[in-house]
C-alpha cells in the first residue's frame, strides 16, 4: 500500500510525484484524505441544493398561483431541444463517470480522453442552449422592458404571469449554465494535471470531486427539463414551441 | 476501507436506465393523463427516480461512509423542509375565511 506515515508526510513539501506527497500533514493517511475531501465537497453541494432549492421553490409557488400562464409559455419552449440537452447532459455524466473509473485504474490516455469527451458534451449542451436563447431574445420572449406577447391568451391568464414564467425560466436555466462553465473550466484543469500525470490510483482527488459537481450540475437539470419544457408538452402535443 | 470502484458495466446498466427514464418522461409528458397535477406527479416521480440513481451510483454514495450519508440525508431534509414549511403557508392561505 502507498498510505504514508503521518510523520513521513512532514517532510514532503513538493509536488514530486512520490504517493506520500498527496498526502497533506493533516491527513492521518491517503483513506482519511480522501473521506475528508468528498465529505466536503457534499457539504458544498448541500448548499448548492438549498441554492437551486430556492429557485424552485420560487418555481413552484408561481406556478401553484398562475398555472394557465404557466402552462402557456412552457408550451413555446422547443421540448425537443430540451430533451437532446438532457441526453447529451446524461451521456456527459457517464463519461465524467468513466473519467473517473479511469483515474482510479491508473489509465492516464483514457482518463484524458474521456475528460475531453465530457467537455465537448457540456459545450455541446450550452451551445444548444444559446440557440434557445437567441430564440426566445428573438420573440422577445427575454422578460424585461422588451417583453412582448402577441398572442391570445385565454381569458383570466395575464402576460405579466407570463412573463414570471420567463423570469424563472432565464434565472434557472441561465444560472446551470453557468455551472456548466464553472465545471468545464474545472476539466481543463484536470486534463492539464492529468496530463502531466498528476493523478495515480491512490491519488486522484480533484477528478473524483469534479465529477461530483459534474452529476449534481446533471441533477438540477434532470428536474429543470420535466418542470420548464415538459410541462406545456401536452397542450402543443408534441408541436414542441420554436414558432 | 479502501476506496470502492464501481464496475464499468454497473456505470452502463445506470447509464441505461437513465436514457429509459428520460424517454418514459417524455412520453408521459405528451399524453394528456386527465390533470395537471397527475401529469407533474409522473414527471416528478421519473425525476426523482433519476436523481436518486445519479446520487447512488455516479456519486458514489451507495459506497460511501455513513457520514456522507448523513450529509447527504440532511441536504435534502432541510431542501424537504424549506419547501414544506413555505408550501404549509400558502397553501393554507384559503382555509380561513376572515372580514376584510
Amino acid at each position: 500500500m502507498a498510505h504514508a506515515e503521518t510523520l513521513d508526510a512532514h517532510d514532503h513539501t513538493t509536488t514530486t510525484q512520490h504517493a506520500s506527497s498527496n498526502l497533506a500533514h493533516h491527513f492521518d493517511n491517503l483513506e482519511q484524505q480522501r473521506e475528508a475531501g468528498s465529505l466536503g465537497m457534499w457539504l458544498f453541494l448541500v448548499t448548492e441544493i438549498m441554492f437551486f432549492g430556492g429557485l424552485f421553490t420560487g418555481y413552484i409557488i408561481y406556478r401553484m398561483q398562475h398555472p394557465q400562464a404557466f402552462a402557456i409559455a412552457s408550451s413555446t419552449l422547443n421540448w425537443k431541444l430540451g430533451a437532446l440537452n438532457t441526453v447529451v447532459l446524461i451521456v456527459s455524466s457517464l463519461t465524467m463517470a468513466l473519467a473517473v473509473y479511469f483515474a482510479q485504474m491508473g489509465n492516464r490516455r483514457s482518463q484524458i480522453i474521456f475528460l475531453v469527451v465530457t467537455m465537448l458534451l457540456g459545450a455541446t449542451f450550452l451551445v444548444v442552449k444559446a440557440f434557445e436563447y437567441a430564440d426566445k431574445f428573438e420573440h422577445h420572449h427575454f422578460p424585461g422592458l422588451n417583453f412582448q406577447w402577441n398572442e391570445a391568451v385565454p381569458a383570466g391568464v395575464s402576460t405579466h404571469h407570463i412573463q414570471m414564467f420567463y423570469w424563472i425560466y432565464f434565472a434557472m436555466t441561465g444560472l446551470h449554465a453557468l455551472h456548466m462553465i464553472i465545471g468545464i473550466g474545472a476539466m481543463l484543469f484536470l486534463i492539464f494535471y492529468a496530463y502531466r500525470g498528476r493523478y495515480t490510483p491512490e491519488y486522484h482527488a480533484p477528478v473524483e470531486l469534479t465529477g461530483l459537481y459534474w452529476h449534481f450540475v446533471d441533477i438540477v437539470w434532470i428536474f429543470l427539463f420535466p418542470l420548464l419544457y415538459l410541462l406545456g408538452a401536452h397542450l402543443t402535443h408534441g408541436g414542441g414551441g420554436g414558432h | 476501507m479502501s476506496e470502492h470502484i464501481v464496475s464499468k458495466k454497473l456505470y452502463f446498466v445506470i447509464f441505461g436506465a437513465l436514457m429509459a427514464l428520460t424517454a418514459l418522461t417524455v412520453f408521459a409528458a405528451n399524453i394528456d393523463l386527465g390533470s395537471e397535477k397527475l401529469n407533474t406527479v409522473v414527471a416528478l416521480t421519473i425525476a426523482v427516480t433519476k436523481a436518486v440513481l445519479v446520487v447512488l451510483y455516479f456519486m458514489h454514495v451507495r459506497y460511501s461512509s455513513r457520514l456522507t450519508w448523513v450529509v447527504v440525508a440532511g441536504g435534502f431534509l432541510w431542501l424537504a423542509i424549506m419547501i414544506g414549511l413555505t408550501m404549509s403557508d400558502y397553501l393554507t392561505r384559503g382555509f380561513l375565511t376572515y372580514p376584510r
